[in-house]
């Protein structure tokens, strides 16, 4: 009984399991002919898995019943919430993916099988209770995600970010695995609820160090200072789906993870992590705002703006409260629909051979030529600027509004005036495109798909979702009351 | 009128316009810009008429809980009354004034309506967040319009307004956040009577002042001005000098006074000498400028300064002036920008140099900009002059050297305002192409005509203005009187005044 009550909890892995497999067996048989189906089949998968989460979402899942696997993993409303966003993520970059790779000839049937494993790792990772679990879903997010980085074989930035990812990557995973040994060497479990108790009586030396590893390495995967170094490099050198892909779910996956680690295993010590927090934080906004400033090429100066928003992010998980979780989940649903749009927006940036263009020097006077596309980017860079009526505004709204619920002041006031110097470069985006004169380099046609993504992004990202907006923050509270509810 | 979302419809009503702007031609564009907001315009007549005076003090009010935290909550007092008015009657003004625009007209006016919307919204919104929201957003469209149709330096012009106002607003976003937190609401009447902590009002103030001083603009953040209005086209200047200054003086007396009046009582040393200078510095410069546009620019600076000095004077006199500098000052500097696009659509040049002797070959268009050059000195029977004497009347109340500094403003005023009109109009006529420029023409008349004679009404009969906004101003008065910082005249009433105040009023009054 135990087990099948289990197993029904897991149901959206097991499916994304079961057809990732089959996939791979059609992947291995049909050859690349069978590249369109199978992208199409992972979809499919992809959205059942959507499709069985969000009643749990929307119920507001949390206690015992929950738990599946004997505390191994929990499937309560604040991991639906955050697979809800991994699984649109990916199926977000499976839909843009097959029109670029198939340019290049390079559309393979392991890629959209890829993606299926990784996202099926950032599920296994958002709802992992346990160190064990935890590592697990970790690894397989992450050994996917360096394939996918150096997916376009013969194209040496993308060998070059592949093995940049690996190289560091594995450097974290090292940490990560040494952090855990410590605190099950000094805790005697690897369950969240085990440690958090264990760890209730003051932290001793050993538990201190096993905590300050297994934080750096979530910075490392949640691309914080101070271990961010790779991100822009990464981000420039992937293919830009891939790239959507890694600023969105992975990036999902890894704070949910990270909140959840924070808030449950190292709950009963907050101000031990908090000060580390409120650090990564203010050091990931102010260096993602300066960084992105001199850079020309556009996705680099994605992969910053991306740094910066995780500051954002890690100050609703500084409050180390429900209302900081809250908003957490909020930013980042707001953060998945502006990276979907801004990288689509990026891939609809094509010259007449239908080559990818990324630096500012394309985008001139983009107003003009091209209208529509210039108004959707123009959107989307006010949003992530946190400009008001765009939702980018709400996001910082609530993390802000839970800093100050929680008394944190100066690191409010700090960082909202650190967002002035984020605003500069988005502001520069939207000069180039609208008060340059025009160099009409953008004559690419798009498909039907493309314009579908990046308008259901502009639509989340519009005032017209602050009418959504009593809902959507219900929703979040009760998914983070489930975190704080303890089984 | 109850139960009719008036004000709602006034903001539907240019957004609607914006949305059909954005994909029209040209001259359709112009064509729906014009009706969305002469409709508005006419919605602001009806909303005036059915304002009862003396009645409530929120009327037309309207709640619906639509988002997470915080309520559509719109409603007004006499002081937003005569903001919107100002506001719907200046943007027909603008639409006409934008007939030199060529390029995107479509979008152009897209952005002008939806200004306006945002305009009428921050003055009508009662709710905190809901403020924030639209007075923050008023920066996109503001950008756009300097930054697509403004001059040779718009780009360095537009990321100066941008990040500018950007900066101040964000730590006033936190202390909204704080004072919600509080209070436990958002609603804005309710604030209003809300009473902070004393040590927390300085700090809550404070954040308030560096948006509202960015915004107003006080010296010396006021830097961005003049790079903006040069810059900006005609229609854009009108705006901003016409209405969003006059977010800065509203949030003063709809946040700062009400809200902290001990942290206000507090700062005003800092409030006092920051306008001082203003008047003395500004005035100085506008003195020395050979830009039109900048020169004006420079003058609105200096009437603001008049503007902070009736607000914090913490007595009725002074916030009454304070309301009329800033609707006289609405009126006069966008009239004054409108005479600079007159003759810069003519002769495309700024310069004051180039011009000179208009009144010779250009006699109405001479008129008209004599009439404004005086409201804004504050000649006698203009709107300026109601305002300036009431708020420098105020202000001597509380304190005479803060007087008599200011009333220097108004002498400098008269200086670089004459000078100006001076090398423009009067003189040799010395470049033959200004000396053959047409006068005014019909859409010009239609332009300016109106506000002429609001700045006469104004200053002849300024109660229809000042009624409407006696209650809410007494208030306000009734609220902040409690903190109200002691006056340097040290009156003494009744016979047993001791002789040693007698002595030093007297020399008081001899030093002036």
């Amino acid at each position: 009984m135990e087990y099948l009550h289990s197993l029904s909890l897991v149901v959206p892995e097991l499916i994304l399991t079961v057809s990732g497999l089959i996939m791979v067996l059609f992947a291995a048989w049909g050859g690349a002919a069978a590249s369109r189906a199978v992208s199409i089949a992972c979809c499919v998968a992809l959205g059942g898995a959507f499709a069985l989460v969000a009643p749990s979402v929307c119920a507001g899942a949390s206690g015992l019943e929950t738990i599946a696997f004997f505390g191994q993993v929990r499937a309560d409303a604040f991991a639906g919430f955050a697979k809800l966003l991994i699984y649109a993520a990916a199926g977000a970059a499976l839909v843009v993916s097959s029109a670029y790779f198939e340019k290049r000839g390079a559309m393979r049937p392991e890629f959209p099988v890829l993606i299926l494993f990784s996202a099926l790792g950032a599920s296994v990772m958002v709802s992992a209770t346990d160190l064990i679990a935890l590592y697990i879903g970790l690894e397989l997010q992450s050994l996917a995600a360096y394939v996918l980085a150096a997916y376009l074989r013969d194209d040496d930035k993308s060998a070059e970010a592949g093995l940049k990812y690996f190289v560091l990557g594995a450097l974290a995973s090292g940490i990560l695995l040494f952090g855990i040994s410590l605190i099950y060497g000094f805790t005697g479990s690897t369950a969240f609820d085990a440690i958090n108790v264990a760890m209730a009586d003051g932290l001793s030396g050993g538990e201190l160090f096993g905590l300050v590893f297994v934080l750096s390495a979530m910075a490392f995967k949640i691309s914080a200072v101070p271990f961010h170094m790779w991100t822009p490099d990464v981000y420039e050198g992937a293919p830009t789906p891939v790239t959507m892909f890694f600023a969105s779910a992975p990036k999902v996956a890894a704070v949910a993870l990270l909140a959840r680690l924070s808030l449950e295993a190292f709950g009963s010590q907050t101000a031990a992590w908090q000060q580390i927090v409120t650090f990564a934080a203010l050091a990931s906004i102010v260096v993602g705002a300066l960084g992105a400033i001199g850079q020309e090429n556009l996705k680099r100066l994605l992969a910053y703006s991306s740094i910066n928003n995780v500051g954002f992010i890690l100050i609703g998980l500084a409050t180390a409260s429900a209302a900081g979780a809250a908003s957490m989940l909020l930013y980042l649903l707001f953060y998945v629909a502006m990276t979907v749009g801004s990288f689509v927006g990026l891939l609809l940036l094509r010259d007449a051979d239908g080559n990818q263009l990324e630096t500012f020097g394309d985008i001139k006077g983009l107003s003009t030529t091209r209208p529509a596309l210039a108004w959707c980017l123009l959107a989307i860079m006010f949003s992530l600027a946190g400009i008001p009526p765009l939702m980018g505004f709400y996001a910082k709204l609530v993390v802000f509004q839970a800093a100050v619920e929680a008394d944190l002041l100066p690191l409010a006031a700090i960082g909202i005036a650190a967002s002035v110097i984020g605003a500069f470069y988005y502001l520069k985006f939207i000069k180039v495109m609208f008060f340059d004169e025009p160099v009409d380099r953008v004559q690419g046609k798009a498909d039907t798909w493309h314009w579908v993504l990046l308008a259901l992004s502009v639509l989340v990202i519009s005032p017209l979702a602050w009418l959504a907006t009593g809902w959507l923050g219900n929703l979040a509270d009760l998914a983070a009351a489930s975190l704080f509810i303890a089984g | 009128m109850s139960g009719f979302p008036i004000l709602s419809v006034m903001l539907l009503v240019p957004l609607l316009g914006a949305v059909a702007c954005f994909k029209a031609s040209a001259s359709a564009a112009r064509t729906i810009a014009l009706v969305a907001t002469l409709v508005d315009l006419a919605l602001g007549i009806v909303l005036w008429a059915n304002f009862d005076i003396g009645g409530d003090q929120w009327q037309f009010t309207e709640r619906a809980s639509l988002f997470a935290g915080f309520q559509w909550a719109l409603g007004i007092d006499g002081i937003a009354l005569m903001l919107i008015m100002l506001s719907v009657f200046l943007m027909p003004i603008c639409i006409l004034a934008s007939h030199s625009i060529e390029k995107r007209v479509g979008e152009y006016m897209a952005a002008f309506l939806f200004m306006e919307v945002l305009m009428i919204g921050t003055f009508a919104a009662q709710d905190l967040f809901l403020f924030y929201i639209l007075f923050e957003a008023g920066l996109i469209p503001m950008y756009l319009i300097i930054g697509i149709w403004g001059g040779v330096d718009r780009i360095y012009a537009s990321y100066k307004f941008f990040l500018y106002t950007l900066l101040g607003s964000v730590l006033m976003f936190i202390a909204m956040l704080w004072m919600a937190n509080t209070a436990g609401t958002t609603d804005i009447p309710t604030l209003m009577a809300y009473d902070f902590a004393p040590s927390a009002q300085t700090w809550l103030w404070l954040a308030f002042f560096a948006s509202f001083a960015v915004k107003m603009p006080m010296w010396p953040v006021h830097t961005w001005l003049p790079a903006a209005h040069v810059q900006a086209p005609t229609a854009g200047s009108v705006i901003l000098a016409g209405v969003l200054l006059k977010l800065g003086g509203y949030g003063f007396i709809r946040f700062s006074l009400p809200m902290f009046p001990e942290a206000s009582a507090q700062f005003v040393w800092l409030v006092w000498g920051l306008s001082m200078a203003a008047v003395v510095i500004t005035s100085l410069i506008a003195l020395v400028q050979h830009d039109m546009k900048k020169l004006i620019a420079y003058s609105s600076v200096a009437h603001m300064a008049i503007v902070t000095i009736g607000l914090f004077s913490f007595n009725t006199q002074g916030l009454d002036g304070a309301m009329i500098v800033m609707l006289s000052h609405g009126l006069v500097s966008g009239a004054l920008f409108l005479c600079v696009g007159v003759i810069y659509d003519r002769l495309h040049t700024r310069e004051i140099d180039r011009y000179g002797g208009l009144s010779i070959n250009m006699p109405k268009y001479a008129l008209f900009f004599l009439l404004f050059t005086m409201a804004s000195i504050g000649l006698p029977g203009t709107s300026g002059f109601v305002g300036e004497f009431l708020s420098l009347g105020g202000i001597y109340q509380v304190n005479s050297w803060v007087a008599f500094v200011c009333t220097t403003g108004i002498i400098l005023g008269a200086a670089y305002m004459l000078y100006l009109y001076r090398r423009i109009a009067f003189g040799e006529q010395k470049n033959a192409d200004a000396a053959a420029m047409p006068d005014l023409n019909a859409r010009e008349w239609a332009m300016l005509a109106p506000i002429a004679a609001a700045v006469l009404w104004m200053g002849v009969y300024p109660e229809s203005f000042m009624a409407p906004m006696r209650n809410d101003i007494a208030l306000l008065e009734a609220r902040i009187s409690r903190a109200q910082p002691a006056s340097d005249a040290r009156l003494v009433t009744g016979e047993a005044a001791p002789a040693a105040a007698e002595e030093e009023a007297a020399a008081h009054g001899g030093a002036h």
